[in-house]
């Protein structure tokens, strides 16, 4: 009997679609509004009818009944535009005074489908967010009669956000056909999601209820199984896909912290203690600049941080040279003494910047082109800002390999890292490379902390975390190694992030420490060791 | 034929140390205790429970100084990870204490109270013989140091050294401290060990358990020094500064620099766990914060001040940076980190032999004023260290990245 009345009411809707998809829809089929002359169900199926039918005609009906604008005059719909009366289906001016209509009544079930029916016609809306809100609203309360409207939405949209809501919700309804067929369609049709919002739909299908099955057909049972299994593996593949995404985000920043490390150390075999601190230079710099285009250039706020880039540059770079000249300089070959001096200095930085700037945190806001991210799948977003932080660390990269590899000043670089005493025979100005080299990489330095303040806060102490991490990619990679340095950074970020997600952050550091002390045991030079022969003294 | 034990043992120190000695554990062992428990308030040389317990926490800190000056000084090992058996030690004998309370504490059961906080129902396994005071003893001295000879026997056989080895003990004690900030692990998290009540029955804010710790803390850290000068002194004190100056030169004679390192980095450890042990009811509380690098790296400049390579100086330094600490945390904190900041650059830049070089230099400078011929031997012979600290990149090949 139900099955009978579903189906007279598809094939019934069906026909309304046919002939309202004609070529020459320039009105509404007076037939489908007939119903607004009788009781409440005649209304409610009038509305549904005008819902499934779509356009703008409907739509224009629809309004006009929210408004309380709709009247019926001898049996015909008609909608009040102020004093002129116009005929509801084709929209013509009547020959008629407004005070005669009788204005058609809702109550609260006729509001109801009313604001269902106004959804459905949403759901073609150029707007993206109403046509989001609609399918949201039609989500949480399927019905049957909407399942054109929902393949119409499906053949049109582009929108993923969208189309899976609404394929869903589809899908939902076609659960609960009574024909095997159609559920076993909905179902196969859900395995192609990645959303474990249908995982737990389909899981709802394979629970017992007062001892039957949810599901009654055991093929669409075992495909629900299949299905759950589908999209279980690729939600596991896009949750992979971003923990190693945010490794290597993680990998950057340590990159860029560890370049400056792995040169300064490289050149000098010191330590510096206050590189963190450099990279604390290089946020406030950053901050200072947005301060700056705050005040003076409100208008290309969006481009502060391009503009930052030479200042953490240069103001980390200058706080290095005067390290390196007034302590560092005085410190050579005493590198235990050395730590300690440079130790001595970030002291003494992260308390003048917290006498400076005040002790609290500062935030910086994102310009908007680095705000947002991409949507991997449900819940797994990229975000921008760290696509852009990885890009930088890799432009960064190039251009000190570019530094190493072409220039002259590189070439001074290399080898003093080799061999300090033979460079200085054959005329390499050693004092003065030093001098270069921990400016460079001090510069360095203060653009991961330009990097770092567009994903973390910014405080005095933000470069302390940051020391003994950049270390360890130096001790990894290989003193003096580029090649080592990215290996290493990316690989410790990839490994920490993996073993967070597997045994919590604490741990996760630990293990990687523990990882770098046997490492260490089968290679004290790290990966990229330099080749040749050294003897201490 | 060998120099019996004891003689050796008198000729390890000059007899002026052992004067100072002596002159030391009268004070500390008689007058302070006197001058704390007998005299009344109202007299000038009485000291305050305050006094007591501030000077007694500097103690503890100048025998963790000395341990550091056994391994740094003597060994050209720089640890910046020595808070962390400091606070092992601290740890061990904490859950001895935190036992003690027994159902004394905020919430009347018989675990401590942060297991109550937690719902645990009984004792991890590791906090099993904990209410035993031998074995909190044991554990005090046991846990630092197979802590550090574990990590100590990997770190020497791959011949990690220099910075790396300092940085890798950073590390090491920046783990631990995040391990110990974590409730699960079972020693009260963030909040640590406090609200002790009494030792081995005794209350410990009585004065006589208060003066009872701080003459234990001075005892310690005179078996400490003794030790120490006896050490440095004998044979195996030449071999390990041998290997300080020329690791490979001592191991192409035949020496295996592994045992050398490896016992006095045990032994310095387990002399920390003992100072921890010592502190803890001493200021009544251990948190992880103690494991924190910065810590660890403020023991350094504590012998780095007073001189290195001389234990004197270690203790020395210890007082002085631990008194500024105390002036300047009462009068005008905000300058504090300035100055420990400066102090770490002021001392390596100038001082590298410390007060003890200073005093050793300027004492070198007055012989010559008054005796001119004669001195001129002993200057060669004194400022020859503070050259060799001083040398430039000139003649001192810098260490290519320490390559081991």
């Amino acid at each position: 009997m139900f099955r009978l009345t579903l189906m007279k009411r598809i094939f019934g809707v069906a026909l309304l679609l046919t002939l309202l998809v004609a070529p020459a829809r320039a009105a509404l089929d007076p037939s489908l509004l007939a119903g607004f002359a009788g009781d409440f169900q005649g209304r409610m199926a009038a509305i549904e009818a005008l819902g499934v039918a779509g356009g703008d005609d409907a739509r224009r009906v629809l309004d006009a009944l929210e408004a309380g604008r709709l009247g019926v005059v001898a049996g015909r719909a008609v909608i009040v535009d102020g004093d002129t009366v116009r005929d509801a289906a084709s929209g013509e001016a009547l020959d008629q005074g407004a005070g005669d209509i009788e204005l058609v009544t809702l109550n609260n079930r006729v509001r109801r489908t009313l604001a269902n029916a106004r959804a459905a016609l949403a759901l073609t809306s150029a707007d993206r967010a109403e046509r989001l809100s609609a399918a949201i609203t039609l989500g949480d309360n399927p019905n049957e009669t909407l399942l054109p409207v929902f393949d119409r939405a499906l053949a049109a949209e582009t929108d993923e956000e969208i189309r899976g809501i609404v394929a869903r919700a589809a899908a939902r309804i076609k659960l609960a056909s009574p024909d095997p067929l159609t559920r076993l369609r909905a179902v196969r049709a859900l395995g192609e999601s990645s959303d474990p919002a249908v995982k737990n739909l389909l899981e709802g299908l394979l629970q017992k209820r007062d001892g039957n099955w949810v599901e009654p057909h055991p093929e669409v049972r075992t495909a629900a199984k299949l299905a759950i299994d589908d999209i279980e593996g690729r939600i596991a593949i896009a949750e992979s896909v971003g923990t190693v995404f945010s490794g290597l985000s993680l990998g950057s920043i340590l990159l860029l912290a560890a370049l400056g490390l792995a040169i300064t150390y490289g050149v000098m075999g010191v330590i510096n203690m206050a590189h963190g601190e450099l990279l604390m230079v290089g946020a406030y710099a950053t901050f200072l600049v947005q301060g700056l285009f705050r005040s003076y250039l409100p208008a290309y706020l969006d481009w502060y941080v391009a503009a930052a880039i030479p200042v953490a540059f240069l103001s980390a770079a200058l706080v290095g040279v005067a390290m390196e000249r007034l302590v560092l300089r005085h410190l050579y070959g005493r590198p235990l003494e050395s730590l300690l001096a440079t130790w001595g200095l970030s002291l003494v930085l992260i308390q003048a910047a917290r006498v400076i700037f005040g002790p609290q945190n500062l935030e910086l806001a994102n310009p908007s082109w680095m705000s947002g991210g991409v949507e991997l799948a449900a819940g797994v977003v990229l975000p921008y800002n760290r696509i852009v932080i990885i890009g930088f660390a890799v432009f960064v990269l190039v251009l000190i390999w570019l530094m190493m590899q072409k220039t002259r000043l590189g070439m001074f670089v290399r080898a003093v890292t080799q061999n300090r005493p033979m460079a200085g025979c054959v005329g390499v100005p050693t004092a003065r490379v030093d001098t270069l080299a921990f400016a460079i990489g001090c510069g360095v330095a203060g653009l991961g902390g330009l990097a770092l303040s567009q994903i973390a806060n910014v405080g005095p102490a933000m470069g302390t975390g940051y020391i003994v991490d950049a270390f360890m990619v130096v001790v990894l990679g290989g003193v003096g190694q580029l090649a080592g340095a990215v290996w290493a950074a990316l690989g410790l970020g990839i490994v920490s992030k993996f073993l967070e997600g597997w045994a919590g952050a604490v741990i996760a550091k630990i293990l990687v420490l523990v990882f770098i002390i046997v490492f260490i045991q089968k290679r004290p030079q790290g990966i990229f060791a330099l080749k040749g022969r050294f003897a201490d003294s | 034929m060998r120099t019996p034990f004891t003689v050796r043992l008198l000729r390890s120190t000059p007899k002026s140390g052992w004067l100072a000695i002596a002159v030391f554990a009268a004070i500390t062992l008689i007058g302070v205790p006197l001058a704390h428990l007998a005299l009344p308030e109202s007299s000038p040389l009485h000291l305050s429970a305050y006094t007591v317990g501030l000077l007694g926490k500097i103690l503890c800190y100048m025998v963790v100084a000395v341990a550091m000056d056994l391994i740094w000084g003597y060994a050209g090992i720089l640890s910046l990870g020595h808070g962390l058996f400091f606070a092992l030690g601290g740890y061990a004998f904490g859950m001895y204490l935190m036992r003690q309370i027994g159902r004394d504490g905020s919430y009347g059961a018989e675990l401590p109270d942060f297991m109550v906080f937690l719902d645990w129902k009984e004792l991890p396994w590791y906090w099993a013989g904990s209410d035993s005071f031998l074995w909190a003893l044991f554990l005090v001295v046991a846990l630092p140091g197979v802590v550090a000879f574990v990590f100590g026997w990997f770190a020497f056989r791959s011949r990690i050294k220099g910075v790396y080895f300092s940085i890798i003990t950073q590390a090491l004690t920046y783990a631990a401290m995040l391990l110990f900030f974590r409730n699960e692990t079972g020693f009260g998290g963030n909040n640590g060990f406090t609200d002790f009540k009494r030792i081995l029955g005794h209350d410990i804010t009585s004065p006589e358990m208060r003066v009872t710790l701080f003459a234990l803390s001075a005892a310690l850290l005179i078996a400490c020094l003794v030790l120490g000068r006896y050490l440095v002194s004998s044979r195996f004190g030449r071999v390990l500064a041998a290997i300080r100056d020329a690791e490979s030169r001592v191991m192409f004679i035949g020496y295996n620099p592994l045992h050398y390192k490896l016992f006095m980095w045990t032994l310095s450890a387990m002399l920390c766990g003992l100072a921890g042990a010592l502190y803890v009811p001493q200021v009544g509380i251990i948190n992880p914060s103690e494991m924190s690098p910065a810590n660890s790296i403020e023991i350094a400049v504590w012998v780095a001040v007073g001189g290195r390579g001389t234990l004197i100086g270690a203790v020395l330094g210890a007082g002085i940076v631990n008194l500024a600490k105390s002036f300047f945390t009462v009068t005008v904190p905000e300058y504090w980190p300035f100055f420990l900041g400066f102090l770490f650059i002021a001392v390596t830049l100038y001082l590298p032999d410390g007060v003890v070089g200073l005093w050793r230099k300027l004492r070198a400078r007055r012989a010559l004023a008054a005796a001119p011929d004669a001195a001129e031997s002993s200057v060669a012979g004194s400022s020859s260290a503070a050259e060799k600290a001083d040398a430039g990149p000139a003649n001192v090949t810098v260490p290519k990245g320490a390559t081991a």
